[in-house]
């Protein structure tokens, strides 16, 4: 991505507590209508990052640009960005539909508009019937859609959403994550949603960035973050990995061979023109990408090990074997039940012993971090 | 003899754990809900009635100073006479009339005082708050009375505040500041601020900080987010202080005796007057009861008031 068409810059800002680094030395750019998910840890300064987008902190160094504009003098008030807070920040003197029209109140619009808008919010978050009451006489999903409508009435150019959906039942929390990606499609309106739900991350955002101790470890599409993490936090972080310490003993045509000890196998694995033989480096494998049979492989030291059933987890759609090998490490095994079959023509059961094999593609060199 | 014995220990066996079961249910509860009616019924109802008593009493030259009426016709005459006072003579009236202007004019320059004053404590940063609060509280460790007296050492023809405006020429002759409605009004609003700012201060504290940034958030300037979110918000804190400061300043009697005239008096001291110097005790419990049902009336409705807005948030 080129500068140009970035619509939100975060060029290397920094924010600090008294000694405590929130925010460290980050950069982003954020392009127009994207849905970009900030994805982290708690305490990891994700609220701190969207404080500082809309205004209410200062960046201790560094720069916040949106639309070509530099926000460093600009007040809260005049920013083009409206927030959802995670404590929703509801007015408890105001009823719902008061609260979800604050916004437009000093808007040049005619109270019919006013009133037609409101009326559009409060039946995109289904409130409608709930317009009258006042923010205690509401449940905490209701007060969480209350809060979202209350963000999007203005339709501003960037918006902040600070967990938004943490606090839905599954159905609304799907139909909400749909609704939010119609706006965005709809409206243009560039998303920065904060979440530490992964799952959400992936279905909602185009891009995702995961956040660690104040430190942007990975830029990303879903299937980036997913397939081809940078860093052991990530790849730990975004969904369940197996992860083992390797040496590197060969690198060749862009393959590497790894050796993990506490595995007992050799890893070959694509890798990165910077690793070199000697190298310490992590090496991991998805448990949905390793392959288990009873059979013997064809190579039985290069991405194979062999082990006993220590667990087997049947999910309907799927299982979840947990293997045990002869180093006693565990591995995390994911297969799709493909097939139908009894209990008892299982292929694979409780205290067999079996080989685990993956695919040269599938295996994640991670370079060890300075 | 030995069964009677055993029966009387059985009896009071149980009933003991009768007492403890009904502690444990909701005696303790009860308990404590009761000891602010209990306080109340000896500190409060006992004086009003021996008070009202007097009220209704006809003054004589005895020791005390009235007789308490044994007839209905008595009664009647008693009330008609000591309260006939009250509405004929324009001494009272006026007086009720004086206070309750008086005190409601220090009411709202306290609240424009302190206001601004409980907002910056509020806002202010944990070492800094707790002095600023401390500097709030320090004057009552000094006598109320001495605190008075100091201000005729300030406002007097030949005090510090005239010397200073002479010697630096912005008047030419002293201005009459002691003994003037001015000086009761300076002396009420410097007694009273602290009781306005407390409670103003104890709101705003526990005002979410969030709630005006989102106001702002939503396009409002700092003085439309505080006229939408922080005011209406900190009404109960503002009813809070306002009554802290109104009913004690309605019956103020050292203020106005040391610092204001005596051609219009406050209530306080018409009462003091009746009391002390015409020793009529009747008039003056008169003066006293219709000075409290004046009180208790804005009480009420403010009592109403908070109990409706509580239902409601
Ligand atoms: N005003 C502040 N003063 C001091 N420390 C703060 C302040 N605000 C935040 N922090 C600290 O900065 C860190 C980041 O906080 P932040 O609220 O951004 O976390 P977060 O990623 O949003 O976490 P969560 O997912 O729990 O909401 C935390 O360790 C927090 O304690
Ligand atoms: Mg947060």
């Amino acid at each position: 991505m080129t500068a140009d068409d970035s619509f939100i810059r975060i060029e290397n800002v920094t924010k600090k507590f008294g000694e405590f680094v929130a925010v460290d030395n980050v950069s982003l750019d954020i392009s127009k209508g994207e849905l970009f998910a900030l994805l982290g840890g708690s305490g990891c300064g994700k609220t701190t990052l969207l404080r500082m987008l809309a205004g209410f902190e200062t960046p201790t160094s560094g720069r916040i640009i949106i639309d070509g504009q530099d926000m460093g003098d600009v007040q809260p008030f005049n920013r083009p960005v409206n927030m959802m807070f995670q404590s929703y920040a509801l007015f408890p003197h105001m009823n719902v539909e008061k609260n979800i029209g604050y916004g437009l109140k000093h808007e040049a619009m005619s109270d019919g508009e006013r009133k037609q808008r409101v009326s559009e919010l409060l039946d995109l978050v289904q409130l409608g019937q709930f317009a009258a009451r006042k923010p205690h006489q509401l449940s905490g999903g209701q007060r969480q859609r209350v809060a979202l409508a209350r963000a999007l009435a203005k339709s501003p150019k960037v918006l902040l959403l600070d967990e938004p959906l943490g606090a839905l039942d599954k159905k609304l929390r799907e139909q909400t994550q749909f609704e939010l990606i119609n706006i965005q499609e709809e409206l243009g309106v560039t998303f920065i949603v904060v979440t530490h739900d992964q799952e959400e991350a992936m279905t909602l955002a185009s891009r995702i960035a995961i956040m660690d101790r104040g430190v942007i470890k990975q830029v990303g599409t879903p299937t980036d973050v997913y397939e081809f993490p940078t860093s052991r936090f990530t790849a730990d972080f975004i969904g369940s990995i197996n992860l083992f310490d390797g040496t590197v003993t060969s690198v060749k045509a862009g393959k590497a061979r790894i050796n993990a000890a506490k595995a007992g196998c050799t890893f070959e694995a694509p890798v990165s023109p910077g690793i070199k033989s000697g190298d310490a480096v992590g090496v991991a494998v998805r448990p949905e990408k390793i392959s288990i049979s009873r059979s013997r492989p064809k190579s039985t030291t290069v991405n194979a090990v062999q082990g006993e059933v220590l667990d087997l987890g049947y999910f309907g759609k799927d299982s979840l074997y947990r293997v045990k090998l002869e180093s006693g490490e565990l591995i995390r095994v994911n297969r799709v039940n493909d097939q139908r079959v009894e209990e008892a023509d299982r292929q694979v059961d409780w205290d067999d012993k079996v080989w685990l094999t993956w695919d040269a593609n599938s295996a994640i060199v991670l370079p060890e971090e300075p | 003899m030995s069964e009677l014995a055993g029966k009387s220990v059985s009896s009071s066996a149980t009933q003991r754990s009768g007492f403890q079961r009904w502690l444990n249910r909701n005696g303790w509860r009860k308990i404590v809900a009761g000891i602010p009616y209990f306080w109340l019924l000896l500190f409060f109802l006992a004086p009003f009635f021996i008070v009202m008593v007097i009220a209704v009493s006809e003054a004589a030259y005895s020791i005390p100073p009235f007789k308490i009426p044994f007839s209905w016709e008595a009664l009647q005459a008693n009330i008609a006479t000591n309260f006939g006072y009250l509405i004929n003579d324009s001494l009272y009236y006026t007086g009720y009339l004086n206070s309750l202007k008086i005190a409601a004019i220090s009411t709202v320059f306290c609240l424009l005082l302190g206001y601004p004053m409980a907002y910056g404590i509020a806002r202010s940063s944990g070492a800094t708050r707790n002095i600023l609060l401390l500097l709030v509280i320090l004057p009552f460790w000094t006598s109320f009375l001495l605190r008075i007296y100091a201000w005729i050492g300030l406002l007097g023809t030949n005090g510090t505040i005239n010397n200073v405006l002479l010697a630096i020429g912005i008047i030419d002759e002293p201005l009459q500041m002691m003994n003037t409605d001015f000086a009761v009004y300076i002396g009420i609003v410097y007694s009273y601020l602290p009781f306005m700012i407390l409670p103003l201060y104890a709101n705003l504290e526990r005002l979410d900080n969030t709630l005006t940034e989102a106001a702002m958030d939503l396009g409002s300037t700092p003085a439309r987010t505080f006229l939408d979110v922080t005011l209406p918000l900190s009404v109960p804190g503002i009813v809070a202080g306002s009554m802290l400061v109104f009913i004690p300043a309605t019956g103020e009697y050292v203020i106005p005796v040391l610092l204001g005239t005596g051609s219009s008096p406050m209530i306080g001291r018409v009462l003091f007057d009746e009391f002390f110097l015409n020793t009529d005790w009747p008039v003056a419990s008169a003066v006293a009861i219709v000075l409290l049902l004046l009180l208790v009336v804005p009480i009420m409705m403010f009592n109403h008031y908070q109990a409706r807005a509580e239902g409601v948030e």
